[in-house]
């Protein structure tokens, strides 16, 4: 069942972006900041941690879950360490997916040619 | 150019407009929908996969996430990516999976230029905007937060 | 000689020596085929970047045209030609590998009618024995400096078009066998406030047309003077638009052939070009490939080919200004007279 939930609203999430791609012609980038965005106000409202609880990946894969661990860790260090916990605590969460992105990449460009 | 459009050029704008082939949003939104709905449902596989290994709900979503980067960088260096996501659209982009490839096609391509200036300041040339927005988003409502929550 | 308002006669034409076409792997998959000088299997050539393959392509179109003309590189008074990239950087190495004198020229997509257009009025004035006109494009350097990295994977919408990889030259000189250089229209720039560079089509077509019209008013003719008016990358809706802006011009386009490059290169139905080919090679490997061919076995006797460019570069369109075009028409006919 939490398979279901992963890809229905993993789904949607996805079929977001597709409506602003093509209903709004917006650009991949647009896109993508502007989910980001949404991940994050969703966050601050209190309602993603409840979303990922409930669909799992269907809410930590897309890009939206980005904006989310942005804000859980501003928040989260703000909540331990006060004011300046919102500068230091953003990358305390999202530390990981964005190293692992820049060192794969990184390696893949050592080994791997573009192909057109 | 910048400033309003005359009227012959209105005229024109709605010529060309009528000219535009129709995108398929309906074709593309259920592809979108599948496509990413399966990369999700593997992603929870995944997840389910590093409970069981010993992480804890919190702690499982970042092996996940990075196991998912690393496939999309491998299939971004195949060659292969480019060619699913024509087809898939927002279903490849909008995942995790989709950021990587952003991230790993930009460092591939500039590799030419070498790797401070070629991979290294190019990599970032299409994510850039994801991580800047998302940060700047998260100061705000990190501080929004701070005014609502006072003093404890 | 001037003629009109922006156009040139040349009384005593010149010719078009030698030419060729070299051209990638999905342009040889395309119903012209036949017509290519050479088709290569890899769009990389072996070489550390897709600038340097682009390089490759452009040197040896200029080699096999030169070899064609029966010419001598030091006998070729001026190279003239550009391409894409920031600074026209293939053309200038290339006519530094080639060591003529060298003239850099920018007009997009509508290089090689640019080129071939100056060439012609340097040879036809007398300012110049020979001169090579020549230009290329290259998918994965144009998708690298104007939209994503090749390997990014993003969703083109359909009115989208492909950069042919690709690089076109031709020798023109004052005599000898060969198609001649009777008239060209330079063109003007015309901005119909069109934004969108993934539907340059749209944005080019105004100015076909405009240039179109300014040719037949400049030389009194109507479209039925030529067995084929040719645009160079207008492709599916760009080609669409100026069909109906000739028809509001009340020009008849349906006198004769009207047709484009973009749509003659690929099979849009096999292959995935969305709306067709688009790029400076686009015109040039069509025009010196298939379209000389054809005049060559007397299949056509006077064509118009029209060569379409947008002006813009990635930074206007992140500042948010509109595409200019401009397209620059040369009439081409066959040896032995015309009338």
């Amino acid at each position: 069942m939490d398979y279901v939930w992963a890809f229905l609203v993993g789904g949607a999430i996805c079929l977001i972006g597709q409506i602003m791609i093509d209903g709004f012609k917006m650009t991949p980038a647009h896109t993508m900041a502007a989910l980001v965005v949404v991940g994050a106000i969703v966050d601050g409202l209190g309602w993603y941690d409840p979303l990922i609880a409930f669909a799992g990946a269907g809410a930590t894969v897309p890009i939206t879950s980005f904006g989310n661990s942005l804000v859980h860790g501003a928040i989260t260090e703000f909540d331990e360490h006060g004011w300046i916990g919102v500068l230091t605590g953003i990358f305390k969460i999202t530390s990981g997916g964005i190293s692992a992105a820049i060192i794969f990449s990184f390696l893949t460009a050592l080994v791997a040619k573009p192909r057109g | 150019m910048a400033g309003q459009p005359t009227p012959s050029q209105k005229k024109y704008q709605e010529l060309a407009n009528s000219k535009e082939p129709p995108r398929g949003i309906v074709r593309n939104s259920i592809i979108a929908f599948v496509v990413g709905g399966l990369i999700c449902t593997l992603g929870e596989v995944l997840r389910k996969l590093f409970i069981a290994w010993g992480f804890t709900e919190k702690t499982a979503g970042d092996p996940t996430v990075a196991v998912l980067i690393l496939l999309s960088c491998i299939l971004t260096g195949c060659g292969v990516y480019d060619k699913f996501a024509q087809w898939a659209g927002a279903g490849t982009a909008v995942p995790v999976t989709g950021f990587a490839n952003s991230i790993c096609s930009a460092a591939m391509e500039h590799r030419s230029e070498g790797l401070v200036y070629g991979v290294g300041g190019n990599m970032f040339k299409v994510a850039g905007a994801v991580i800047v927005f998302g940060t700047v988003a998260a100061f705000f409502i990190g501080i929004l937060h701070g005014l609502f929550h006072m003093g404890g | 000689m001037l003629q009109g308002k922006q156009s040139w006669f040349f009384e005593s034409p010149p010719v078009i020596q030698g030419y060729a076409s070299v051209v990638g792997p999905e342009e040889g998959k395309g119903p012209l085929a036949g017509d290519f000088d050479r088709i290569h299997d890899d769009m990389r050539l072996g070489q550390k970047s897709w600038e340097l393959a682009e390089r490759q392509f452009l040197e040896q179109a200029v080699n096999k045209a030169i070899e064609k003309a029966g010419a001598d590189k030091s006998q070729i008074t001026f190279y003239v030609g550009g391409d894409l990239m920031n600074q026209i950087t293939s053309t200038s190495f290339a006519a530094r590998t080639v060591g003529i004198p060298y003239l850099g020229v920018f007009g997009a997509c509508s290089t090689a009618m640019e080129s071939v257009a100056v060439a012609a009025q340097l040879v036809s004035s007398g300012a110049a024995k020979q001169a090579i006109a020549a230009t290329c494009s290259h998918n994965s350097t144009a998708e690298k400096q104007f939209r994503y990295p090749t390997e990014y994977g993003s969703q083109k919408p359909p009115t989208a078009q492909y950069t042919v990889t690709g690089g076109g030259a031709a020798v023109i000189g004052s005599s000898g066998k060969g198609p001649r250089v009777v008239r060209a229209t330079i063109g003007k720039i015309v901005d119909m406030g069109i934004k969108d560079p993934f539907n340059m089509g749209a944005a080019m077509a105004p100015a076909a047309v405009d240039t179109i019209v300014q040719h037949l008013q400049d030389f009194a003719l109507a479209p039925s003077y030529y067995d084929m008016i040719v645009t160079g990358d207008l492709a599916q809706i760009g080609h669409s638009i100026a069909r109906d802006l000739l028809a509001e011009r009340q020009i008849a386009i349906d006198q004769t052939v009207f047709a484009d490059c973009g749509l003659l290169i690929f099979d849009r139905e096999k292959q995935q070009v969305q709306a067709g080919g688009s790029g400076c090679g686009c015109c040039a490997t069509v025009t010196f490939g298939h379209l000389l061919n054809r005049m060559s076995r007397g299949k056509l006797k006077r064509i118009l080919v029209i060569a379409t460019g947008a002006l813009l570069s990635p930074l206007s369109y992140q500042q948010g200004e509109s595409i200019p075009c401009v397209a620059h028409a040369v009439a081409f006919e066959a040896e032995g007279g015309s009338q």
